[in-house]
Order: structure tokens, then C-alpha cells, then sequence
């Protein structure tokens, strides 16, 4: 195995889809990304580059570092080595909030919604720096902030219906359906305007009619929006069927990078992975 | 459906400052027929200005989360920056409400300069230990006020932190002597003023929790994580909210200043900080209508019992942990539900219009 | 020399700190709230080493006993009664409760013993030490209360390490539920804290007395703040940090008086605490907790 990630690691840094994102500024572009917990190093030598409309996959058997990448790629960890550029900038030292204004918007694993509020309350706290007004005018009621508040609820019912979401727009969103928080969650992030979106694990606890939906869902936010995703999936039908781009990890480093079908043929990835998957099945 | 979320909202604050407004005219209208005697009078500007610094520490406790001890120090603050200037302004402005009004603005300004300060640890720190820097920051305020000289004479303003350093001129006088404190305040505060007070922060905070800051605010007490992963800068926020509090409280501060002839620092200590929390944890985190009720009542309860003398404050603790006991032990709140459950609709419509959201 | 005898009194009164910092430590890691009516236990212990000695005539040993005595049963009660029904709800509300228990021990202490202040013997009877031509004295009391505060810390750090009780202490306090589905009587672990932190204020308080003769029912608020303070410097549940930040505090407050200001020293003292705090977040001794993603 090691004999493999040597040779996969010399693999330049540039994105998988050449043609279609020719000539552009990677969204995003890690370089030799590595964290340690205490002694134990949990992700190491992580290279991977995303262009503006790239839709690429991240997967791996459990306990492989996915999720820990995308904490590292949102500043929610800092790394111990290597970097991130967002839109060619470098995010080194700085935190979560400053990173999505960078424009890298993510969802959770273990669903993360502000259970308390209302889905259309979710959504406009995604569209928290969008409501631009001074502090004195929204602590005193002012009308400049009460066009902006009204402009984010329009905006926010947009993004909703987009998700097919605007029917619940009122509801609380912890009362949601599994299926539901999870698209609310996307809705959420996309509410920020992001260049990328992180998306973790989106099709978990999702019927096979919702999964089908959501892989629709997955391809019109990149079409319609002109922006990156990046997803983590168990699901490898999902996985095969929308990314463009795979990279493969285990122990923290990638194993394999590669188109799907590339992927689906490389040794390393069939050993350290889908192999086993498919013995139990 | 969302029109009716929204009306609910705005009708629990329409109901809050009518409550007030209702009750202000209310003793209003008692003073006007002479139903009030003088130390009931008394009661009136303290009611006003512990309301306004209930809710004003409950836009830190109740609705951001921020466990804060210090908040009599920005009253302190507050308080004695009211009296000078009240004094420097005596015979430039002649307006006594004007005079009243630049006095609490001013001590607003100062303490929210205060609240900027004691931000900056803040933004580094949480829970217990924010807890302890409010405490640390109250104690300083309060041993700084404490042993400050302030004087005026005919060359004009004097501060000093001892009295062999005053070099007050012939005639000139002092505003706040050191460890004595404030004397020969002139009584300029009225209960109109404390309403309006009142008001004002009701308008202030109620507007805050309602805007976009409000909801930044809750989106990150209910998840921080997820409320960074979107861009709510956390502790700007938390500043804000600091600063704003602070600035409250010492326009509450001022007014309290200007209500009484002489004044001490040792007034602003822990135990006051501590009296406020009390107002606002009983009156129900991040309900405002809750802070201004528990801070009349819990205010007038003391007084009230006067005539109890040494079983008075006896008593006041008692109640105290038995309304904890009462509101907050699960068991209690178990036997309360099933009794709920048993009382009509009727009675549950109403509970909605009053309860916060 | 003049600085060699401030640090001793530093010492001296930090040693006091430190032991009503400990008992804060101990019940703050286990039951994660602010007791914010120790300092009043204190208090009550000191009255009761007060009524035993002078209007029982009993030697000053058994006086402390029966301070420990009462405390521990205090604590015990004081815990079932006001802080036990509110397990599991909001921190806050616990807190509030304890300052109403503080607010009922001052007006208890006030009605059974008046408000006017007593004068407290002190325990200690041994001679003070003259070093140096008389330069440097160390009194009995300083002595003592060093002595007992290193005892106490040993003894604590032996106690939640090696003992069943200490370790399912240190259980609870890492992971409550988890604790109990261990199996442990988590109700009863924190009884048995609240009985230990009681006990060693009744130990600070004739201590505190000893070596600052006045008694009043508000004798033990402010040294409750400053240990709780002391506590949180050393880095809110560890034991070694409390004894650390009671000492250090006892030192910086003694020598602030001394060569700065009397006047500012509480401001000193506080301004101190800020600083560190923004420093080292979690206290000298504390550790960061880490949010899991």
C-alpha cells in the first residue's frame, strides 16, 4: 500500500477536469495539509485542487481522516502543517467566520441546524452578512434595516423553494424529517454566497427516492450557481454517479485521485476500500 | 403561518410596553390623589432604574448567554460620572431635565467605554472565567471609584487619587471625595425620567433581540460551530452586546446617582451586581417582560417587609431558593405539567400571549 | 528583609486562600457549579470554633472539631436540600440558589450572633520564630497554616487518586453520565464532595480567624471571592492550581499592599487575574477543552 501512495503522490496538483475549468483560479488548492492530535497524525501530506465548478468526492472508510480534512479546510482545526488557499488565499490562522467570508460554506455530519428556529430563520442566518446595515440602524429599528431584513426574507424563500424546502419555511427546524435538515443544512450554507460548498456526508439517513433527489439537487446548485462542491459520501452509488473527481483516503492520506472510473479500477482504492466492501456484500 | 410567527413577536413586546406604560400611568394617577406616602415615593426612581438594569443585563445573561458579575460596576461607572457632570453642567445649562438627561448620557458614554474595555477579555474567554473577569472588573471599578477625588473651583475641573494631590483653589469644592464618596448631590432625577429610561432600553434591547444581531445571537448559543461555519463573527457580537449593556446601565447608573444627596462607591459592589442577576434569572432568561416584573417585585419585597426588621432579609433568602426550587427542580416541573394538562385551552391561549417566545 | 517578611505574610494569608480555594476547586470540578455560599460556610465555621472556645471553655483542638463537625453537616445539608433538586438543570439557576443560601447564612449569623464584630482568639498557641536578630518573624499561625494547606493539598491528591470515592470523584467530574452508567452513585459522589469542601472551609475559617482576628457574619464574603478567584488563577478544578493561585494571590495581594498602594491593592489584585487570565485562558493550571466536531 505504501508503494502505492508514494506513486499517487507525485500526482501534480492541478485540477482533474482540465477542460472545464480551464485557465481558472482553483476555488481551492491545499498543499501538503497535515494535523497531529498529541503524537497521532490524523491527516498527512493532503493535496488536492478544486476548480470554480468542479464536483468532486471524497471518500474513504470510516475513522480515515475525512471529516478532520474538512474541519482543517473550514478552520475549525488548524493545521500543523501545509496550506489552504481559498480563492488564492491563503487561510492560515484564521478562524471559521473569516474563512466563509472567503467563500467556503460547508454542512455537517451529525446535523448541525439552529434546532430552536424557524427553516426560513435558519436560512436568513446564513444571510447574515448579506443584510448589510449599520449596528445603531438594527438596534434601533431603522428603515434602511428594515428594507435589508425583507430583502433576506425574499432572498431567503428563494433559496428555500430552490431546495424544494419553501413549504416548511415556517416550521421549527429540529420538528424536520432527517431527509429535510440535511437539505436545509445545504440551503443554509449556499445562503452565504459561497464559491465552494463542503458537503459531509449530505445523502446519510436518506431514502433511495431522496438520494435520487438530492443527486439532481447536487448537480443543478453547480449548475445553477456556478460553484464548487465537495462532497463526502458513504453512498457510493451518489459518489459515482455526481463527482467528476474522486480522491480516496486511508490513514489520513490520499490514496488515490482520479476521475470515477479511474477510481473504481485502481488497485489501492479496491484493496483499502471498496474491496472490502464488497466482501461483505 | 409566517405572519402569525411574526405578530407573536411583535405582540409580546407590544405587551411589555404596555404593561409599563400602563403601570407608569397608574402611579401616576395614585400620586395625583396623594395614595402614596413618602417612602413608597421613594421606591419609585430605583424601581425604574433596576428595571432598566435587569434587562439590560439580561440582553448579557438571558439572551446572549454571558454570565456576567459586574454589572453595578457600569451603574457605579454610570453613577458618579452623572453626579460630576451634573455638577460641572449646574450653572451652564439651567434645564434641570436637560441637565438630568446630559448627565445620563454622559454616564451611558463612560460606562459604555467601560464595557468596551472589559470586551476586549471577552472576546478570549467564556463561561466561568468571563464570569470571573466581570467580577474582577467590577471589584476594580468599584476600589477605583472608591479613591477618587473630584473637585471644582474657580480654574475649573480637579481629579486626583488623593487629597494631598487635589490643589482645590479658594471656594472650590469637592464632587466625590474619595472612600466618603458623592455628598451634596442635588436631587435631580424624577420618575418620569426613570419611565422613560424604562422605555428606552425596552426599545433597545427589544429591538436587538429582534433584528438580525438577535438572531445571530441565538444562532450561536444554540450552535456555535455552525454559526461560525456561516459566517456570524461570534465575539463581535459578544462585544457589542457588552458594549450596549454597559452603556445602559450607566445611564441607569446616572439616574440613581442624581437620585439620592450622597452616594458611596461600596453601593456598587458584588452584592448589587449579584441582586441584578437575581432579577434577571428570576424573572426568566431572555424574557424581558419577566425582568422588569421580578425587578419591581424583588425590589419592593425587602422594603416592604421592613417592618420585619432582623427576619427580613432571612426571609427574602427563603423565598429566593424556594422560587428557584419551585421554577426550576425538575420534580416540581413535573407535577406542574400534569396539573397544566388538566386546565383548559382557554387558559393556554392566554399563557402564549404573555410567554416569551 | 522588609520583602522577605511581606512574602511571608503573602504566604500566610495565600495559605488561607488556598484551602478555601481547594474546597471551591473540589466542588466545582465534581458538581460543576459556583458555590457561591462557601465563603459563608466559612464563616459559620469560625463562629462555631468561637462559641465552643469562649463560652464552653473547651481546649482550642476540640473547638476545631466541632467546627468541622457542623460544617460538614452543613454542607451536607445545604447540598440535599437546596442544590440537589436542581441537578441537571441550568448552572444558573444552581448558582442562584446558592447565593440565597449565602444571603440566609449571613442573616442566620447575623440573628444568633449579632452583626458587631467578635474577637477571635487565636488557635494557635505556639510562640512566633524571630529569624535573623529579630528581622523576620514567623508566627505560630503562619506556621499552621502552611503546614495545613500543604496537608490538605497532599491529602486531596492522594485522596482522588487512590481512593474508590476519589477516583469515582474524578469520574464524575470527567463525564457525569457516563459515571452512572458505571455504575457509580453519582448523587452520593457529589454529597461526599460537598461534605469535603464544607469540612475544609470550617478548617479555613479558624485558620482565617487565627491569623485576621475579626469575626462577622460577613467575615467570609470577601475571602470567598478571593479564593474563588485564587481558584480560577490556579485554573478552576485542578488541585495543585488552587493551591498555587491561593498562594500566589495571598502574595500579590500582601506585596501590592506594601510597595504600590493600599489603597488599589484589590484593583491590583484583580488587574493581575484579568491579565493572566487573558494570558492563559484556562487558568496557570488548567487544560483547554477542545469542542469535538
Amino acid at each position: 500500500m505504501n508503494e502505492y501512495s508514494r506513486k499517487i503522490l507525485k500526482v501534480p496538483t492541478y485540477t482533474l477536469l482540465r477542460e472545464q475549468d480551464k485557465d481558472k483560479l482553483p476555488v481551492l488548492d491545499v498543499r501538503n495539509l497535515g494535523i497531529d492530535f498529541g503524537g497521532l497524525t490524523a491527516v498527512d501530506s493532503f493535496n488536492i485542487t478544486i476548480g470554480p465548478t468542479e464536483i468532486s468526492g471524497l471518500i474513504g472508510p470510516n475513522g480515515a481522516g475525512k471529516t478532520t480534512i474538512f474541519n482543517l479546510l473550514t478552520s475549525v482545526y488548524q493545521p500543523t502543517r501545509g496550506s489552504i488557499l481559498i480563492n488564492g488565499i491563503d487561510t492560515k490562522g484564521m478562524t471559521t467566520h473569516k474563512v466563509n467570508k472567503l467563500g467556503i460554506a460547508r454542512t455537517f455530519q451529525n446535523i448541525r441546524l439552529f434546532t430552536d428556529m424557524s427553516a426560513l430563520d435558519n436560512v436568513k442566518v446564513g444571510l447574515h452578512n448579506e443584510i448589510k446595515c449599520p449596528f445603531i440602524c438594527s438596534m434601533l429599528h431603522l428603515p434602511p434595516y428594515q428594507r435589508a431584513e425583507a430583502a433576506a426574507t425574499r432572498r431567503a424563500m428563494e433559496l428555500l423553494d430552490f431546495m424544494g424546502l419553501a413549504d416548511v419555511a415556517d416550521q421549527k427546524a429540529g420538528s424536520l424529517p432527517y431527509g429535510v435538515q440535511r437539505r436545509l443544512e445545504i440551503v443554509r450554507a449556499l445562503a452565504t454566497s459561497p464559491s465552494i460548498i463542503l458537503l459531509d456526508e449530505p445523502a446519510a439517513g436518506m431514502n433511495p427516492s431522496e438520494t435520487t433527489e438530492l443527486m439532481h439537487q447536487i448537480r443543478r446548485i453547480r449548475d445553477i450557481f456556478h460553484i464548487a462542491i465537495f462532497l463526502i459520501e458513504h453512498d457510493m452509488n451518489l459518489v459515482m454517479n455526481v463527482c467528476e473527481a474522486i480522491a480516496v483516503v486511508n490513514y489520513g492520506r490520499i490514496i488515490a485521485k482520479g476521475t470515477p472510473e479511474e477510481i473504481r479500477q485502481d488497485p489501492a482504492v479496491i484493496e483499502a476500500y471498496l474491496g472490502r466492501e464488497e466482501e461483505k456484500a | 403561518m409566517k405572519k402569525i410567527l411574526g405578530n407573536k413577536n411583535t405582540r409580546t413586546n407590544l405587551v411589555t410596553y404596555l404593561v409599563v406604560i400602563a403601570a407608569f400611568v397608574l402611579v401616576k394617577a395614585c400620586n395625583s390623589l396623594d395614595m402614596l406616602n413618602s417612602s413608597q415615593k421613594g421606591y419609585l426612581v430605583p424601581i425604574c432604574v433596576y428595571i432598566s438594569l435587569a434587562v439590560s443585563l439580561n440582553l448579557l445573561v438571558g439572551v446572549c448567554g454571558e454570565l456576567s458579575l459586574g454589572h453595578a460596576g457600569f451603574m457605579g461607572i454610570g453613577a458618579f460620572a452623572g453626579v460630576v457632570i451634573a455638577a460641572v453642567l449646574k450653572d451652564a445649562v439651567a434645564s434641570d431635565t436637560v441637565r438630568l438627561l446630559l448627565a445620563m448620557i454622559t454616564g451611558g458614554l463612560i460606562a459604555g467605554v467601560m464595557g468596551f474595555l472589559i470586551g476586549i477579555p471577552v472576546l478570549r474567554l467564556r463561561g466561568d472565567y468571563l464570569a470571573i473577569v466581570t467580577l474582577a472588573f467590577g471589584e476594580i471599578m468599584k476600589n477605583i471609584i472608591g479613591n477618587t477625588y473630584v473637585g471644582m473651583d474657580e480654574e475649573g475641573f480637579h481629579m486626583a487619587i488623593s487629597t494631598s494631590k487635589m490643589k482645590l483653589g479658594e471656594g472650590g469644592k469637592y464632587i466625590i471625595s474619595g472612600p466618603l464618596g458623592a455628598t451634596g448631590v442635588e436631587k435631580l432625577a424624577t420618575f418620569t425620567m426613570g419611565f422613560v429610561l424604562v422605555m428606552f432600553t425596552l426599545f433597545v434591547v427589544l429591538n436587538l433581540i429582534n433584528s438580525k444581531e438577535g438572531r445571530a445571537i441565538k444562532a450561536v448559543r444554540d450552535n456555535r460551530i455552525a454559526a461560525e461555519s456561516v459566517g456570524i463573527n461570534v465575539t463581535a457580537f459578544r462585544m457589542k452586546a457588552f458594549v450596549v449593556s454597559a452603556f445602559l446601565a450607566g445611564m441607569a447608573g446616572a439616574l440613581f446617582g442624581l437620585n439620592y444627596s450622597s452616594m458611596t462607591a461600596s453601593k456598587f459592589n458584588f452584592n448589587t451586581s449579584i441582586n441584578i442577576l437575581v432579577f434577571v434569572v428570576l424573572g426568566g432568561m431572555g424574557n424581558i417582560l419577566g425582568s422588569v416584573i421580578s425587578a419591581t417585585v424583588l425590589y419592593v419585597l425587602p422594603e416592604a417587609m421592613r417592618s420585619l426588621e432582623d427576619f427580613r432579609m432571612i426571609l427574602y433568602a427563603v423565598v429566593l431558593i424556594l422560587v428557584m426550587l419551585f421554577t426550576w427542580s425538575p420534580k416540581f416541573k413535573e407535577a406542574v405539567g400534569a396539573a397544566s394538562e388538566k386546565i383548559t385551552g382557554l387558559f393556554k391561549k392566554k399563557k402564549e400571549v404573555v410567554g416569551n417566545e | 528583609m522588609q520583602i522577605l517578611q511581606y512574602l511571608i505574610n503573602g504566604i500566610s494569608i495565600g495559605a488561607v486562600y488556598a484551602i478555601i480555594a481547594l474546597g471551591y476547586t473540589m466542588v466545582y470540578g465534581i458538581a460543576k457549579m459556583l458555590n457561591f455560599a462557601h465563603g459563608d460556610v466559612i464563616m459559620v465555621g469560625a463562629y462555631i470554633s468561637f462559641c465552643v472556645t469562649n463560652y464552653l471553655g473547651l481546649p482550642s483542638i476540640v473547638s476545631v472539631i466541632a467546627a468541622v463537625a457542623v460544617c460538614t453537616l452543613l454542607g451536607i445539608v445545604i447540598e440535599g436540600l437546596a442544590y440537589k433538586p436542581l441537578r441537571g438543570t441550568s448552572s444558573l439557576a444552581v448558582l442562584i440558589t446558592a447565593i440565597g443560601v449565602s444571603y440566609f447564612l449571613q442573616n442566620a449569623a447575623q440573628l444568633i450572633w449579632s452583626s458587631s464584630p467578635k474577637n477571635f482568639t487565636s488557635i494557635v498557641t505556639m510562640e512566633p520564630i524571630s529569624l535573623m536578630g529579630g528581622q523576620l518573624v514567623i508566627t505560630g499561625e503562619v506556621l499552621v497554616t502552611v503546614a495545613v494547606s500543604i496537608a490538605v493539598m497532599v491529602g486531596l491528591t492522594l485522596f482522588t487518586g487512590k481512593t474508590r470515592t476519589g477516583k469515582a470523584m474524578r469520574a464524575v467530574s470527567e463525564d457525569r453520565d457516563a459515571a452512572q452508567l458505571m455504575g457509580i452513585n453519582v448523587n452520593q459522589t457529589i454529597s461526599t464532595t460537598f461534605a469535603i469542601g464544607s469540612a475544609l472551609a470550617a478548617v479555613a475559617g479558624v485558620l482565617l480567624c487565627s491569623t485576621v482576628p475579626t469575626l462577622m457574619p460577613t467575615t467570609g464574603s470577601m475571602p470567598g471571592i478571593r479564593a474563588f478567584t485564587a481558584a480560577v488563577f490556579g485554573g478552576i478544578g485542578s488541585i495543585p492550581g488552587a493551591m498555587l493561585g491561593g498562594i500566589l494571590l495571598g502574595i500579590i495581594e500582601t506585596l501590592s499592599k506594601a510597595y504600590l498602594s493600599t489603597q488599589f491593592s484589590d484593583a491590583i489584585v484583580f488587574s493581575v487575574l484579568i491579565i493572566i487570565l487573558l494570558v492563559k485562558p484556562a487558568g496557570l493550571l488548567g487544560r483547554q477543552v477542545q469542542e469535538k466536531v
